[in-house]
């Protein structure tokens, strides 16, 4: 096992940030912690990577002890906090020589494994980090990460405020890191990501909600979920909480997604109630599964 | 910024040096002439002769001149009353009425004795003068002058006294607001995150945060002395290298308090404010700017645990007084037992609230 986190608690004076958390995490294996803004996801990162200690629990990180082995676990993983924390005021190569150095290391020992990504920056080589575009300081703190050949990678929300193909793109360097025997743990707030896993831990309020692999998750989902869309989204989906046997409905991009109680749903029947309440354009059809419902239903339940 | 850390401690001492003095001189005077003679005439002329006042101006009445005090346009009124000449000569004795503005009690204090000092010399003229013949039997007074010698600082310079203590204070104030300020940016913007993950050891990051500023407080220290020597002549009797040597283990006291305020503070600008409050009552209970004797007895009593106190009192006496080590040997182990603990305390605080 590379992680191993065993009924970790932690609060915060007047806040619980993590309550009673156990998973695990294979060797090799690229884990995806799924969950809100405030679910604890940082807090867990903080534990994980020795800056922080838990309540209760226990915790091991590539076999050693997050409380006695601390100084041990910080030479092997890598962590990329949420927040860029890199030197501002140095440029990239500087950034890069100082956390080599105090790695024990150097750019050219560990070049193979950043190679990829630092091409990339290159170019930019000499230019202070702070004037780096976003995408840009997220790959400079992904080289940083990975300078001293970490076993394992933390990742704390890496592509929050990153565009669409930059996220793209940074997907695909985790899945060739992780084909390199890196065991990766990242967190982030969007669901699409999660797909691109290999098993994600769906947390909530400090508490997991399920663990399991994106396509068992989204499988072993029994309800059906129906996509509606009218004129009016608003109304509709005032309208659709009216419904009697409703079971849930939210917005989901352009569409409504709309479960019902009854497992023998008519869809006619809401087009007839729909109709009633004067909506137009009225297009009901089956949804694919994502596990964005699936997160949306378990939050609803832990509620 | 680089440029600002250095420019800036040389442009306040050639400031500061010049500014921060407490010799009371520019005095505005003026006079109300009631008498108009010789005598009155000659005693007007003796303050015009002297350095201290300026102005001369002559009022016509009391009332006008008080105006005058009231607007705040003079400091010091001298009236001197009808018959003054007559009176002196017949009665051997007569009155002159003086006002002083003592909104600064010190400065009004010293203002009087100049004052008296200037009349006293007239009285004695006039009686050598005037009553020598015209009284057979007077008997000079005998001649008792006192002529003071002062020592270490003969031409009673404040600039001799005033720049070894600015330069205490800028070494200080640069040294304490830069280590201060320095860790609780790292945490401001979170390298300390990162930091703190690296196998990096806690005592490596501290010393190689507050070293540069070791070293920055002794390049200034440098720059500091070369400015008094050549720019103000300030002598150095005493070892040099006594100065550095005190300076040195003085700084470590700055930078742990630095480290301290870094330790309980969230942001730059709390760090700062702390720093100030600090500053300020180091500054003040220091004795560069008024002698500690002076002070309340408990304030004597909480000046012993400002470390500026020492510093000031032991560049004094290096570069004045021509000081030994075994001179400052008291203050020096002080110093140490203060570098000692307030480090000790920093870096337990530091493990603490991290």
């Amino acid at each position: 096992m590379s992680i191993q986190v065993e009924n970790i608690s932690k609060s915060y004076p007047k806040t619980l940030a993590v309550s009673d958390i156990s998973f695990e995490v294979k060797e090799g294996e690229l884990f995806g912690l799924i969950g809100p803004d405030g679910a604890g996801k940082t807090t867990l990162f903080r534990i994980l990577t020795t800056v922080l200690l838990a309540d209760e629990g226990k915790a091991t990180v590539a076999g050693l002890d997050v409380i006695q082995d601390y100084k041990e676990i910080r030479k092997n993983i890598g962590y990329m906090p949420g927040k860029f924390s890199l030197y501002q005021d140095l440029t990239i190569t500087e950034n890069l020589n100082f956390f080599a150095t105090i790695f024990g290391t150097t750019l050219e020992e560990n070049y193979d494994l950043i190679k990829e990504i630092y091409i990339q920056i290159e170019p930019f080589k000499n230019r202070r980090a702070g004037a780096l575009s976003g995408g840009m300081k997220q790959k400079l703190a992904l080289c940083c990460a990975l300078i001293h050949k970490p076993k394992i990678l933390f990742l704390d929300e890496p592509t929050t405020g990153v565009d669409p193909v930059s996220r793209k793109e940074f997907w695909e360097m985790l899945k060739r890191l992780q084909k390199k025997g890196i065991t990766i743990l990242v967190s982030t707030p969007y669901m699409d990501e999660a797909a691109l896993c290999d098993r994600i831990a769906l947390i909530q309020k400090g508490q997991i909600l399920k663990i399991d692999s994106p396509e068992n998750i989204v499988s072993h989902y029994n309800k059906t979920i129906y996509k509606v869309r009218t004129k009016n989204k608003h109304q509709l989906i005032l309208d659709l909480k009216k419904y009697p046997s409703h079971y849930s409905a939210f917005a989901f991009g352009e569409h409504v997604h709309y479960i019902d109680q009854n497992i023998h749903f008519d869809p006619t029947e809401l087009e007839k109630y729909l109709k009633e309440q004067l909506h137009s354009e009225i297009d009901i059809a089956v949804a694919k599964t994502s596990i964005e419902d699936v997160f949306m239903d378990f939050t609803m339940l832990n509620q | 910024m680089l440029p600002i850390l250095f420019v800036m401690p040389f442009l306040q001492l050639l400031i500061l040096s010049n500014a921060a003095s407490f010799e009371v001189k520019n005095i505005r005077f003026s006079y109300i002439d009631n008498d108009r003679s010789t005598a009155s005439r000659e005693l007007i002329s003796k303050f015009q002769a002297s350095d201290y006042f300026i102005g001369f101006e002559n009022f016509s009445s009391k009332k006008e001149a008080n105006l005058q005090m009231q607007k705040g346009k003079t400091d010091v009124i001298l009236e001197i009353p009808n018959h003054f000449e007559r009176n002196l000569l017949k009665d051997k004795k007569t009155n002159l009425s003086i006002s002083i503005n003592a909104i600064d009690g010190a400065a009004a204090g010293v203002e009087n004795v100049y004052i008296l000092q200037i009349i006293n010399s007239f009285n004695q003229k006039i009686r050598s003068e005037l009553f020598q013949y015209q009284d057979a039997d007077f008997v000079p007074s005998e001649n008792i002058i006192s002529i003071p010698s002062f020592w270490y600082n003969n031409t009673l310079n404040y600039k001799t006294l005033m720049v070894p203590g600015i330069l205490v204070l800028l070494v200080t104030m640069i040294t304490l607001f830069l280590s201060s300020m320095n860790i609780v940016r790292e945490k401001e913007i979170g390298t300390l995150e990162q930091i703190n993950v690296t196998p990096i050891q806690k005592y490596q990051f501290i010393i190689g945060k507050l070293f540069p500023f070791w070293v920055l407080g002794l390049l200034i220290l440098t720059i500091g002395l070369t400015i008094a020597k050549i720019v103000f002549d300030i002598p150095v009797l005493g070892n040099v290298g006594l100065i550095y040597f005190f300076t040195s283990v003085y700084l470590l006291v700055v930078l742990g308090i630095g480290l301290f305020i870094s330790n309980y503070t969230e942001t730059q600008q709390q760090a700062m404010f702390i720093a100030w409050f600090f500053m300020v009552i180091f500054i003040l209970m220091s004795g560069l700017f008024t002698p500690i004797e002076s002070m309340p007895d408990w304030a004597q009593k909480i000046t012993l645990f400002n470390p500026i106190r020492y510093f000031v009192e032991i560049i004094r006496m290096v570069m004045l007084k021509g000081a030994r080590i075994s001179d400052i040997a008291e203050p020096f182990c002080i110093i140490t037992f203060y570098a000692v603990i307030i480090n000790f305390l920093a870096i337990w605080s530091y493990k603490k609230t991290n």
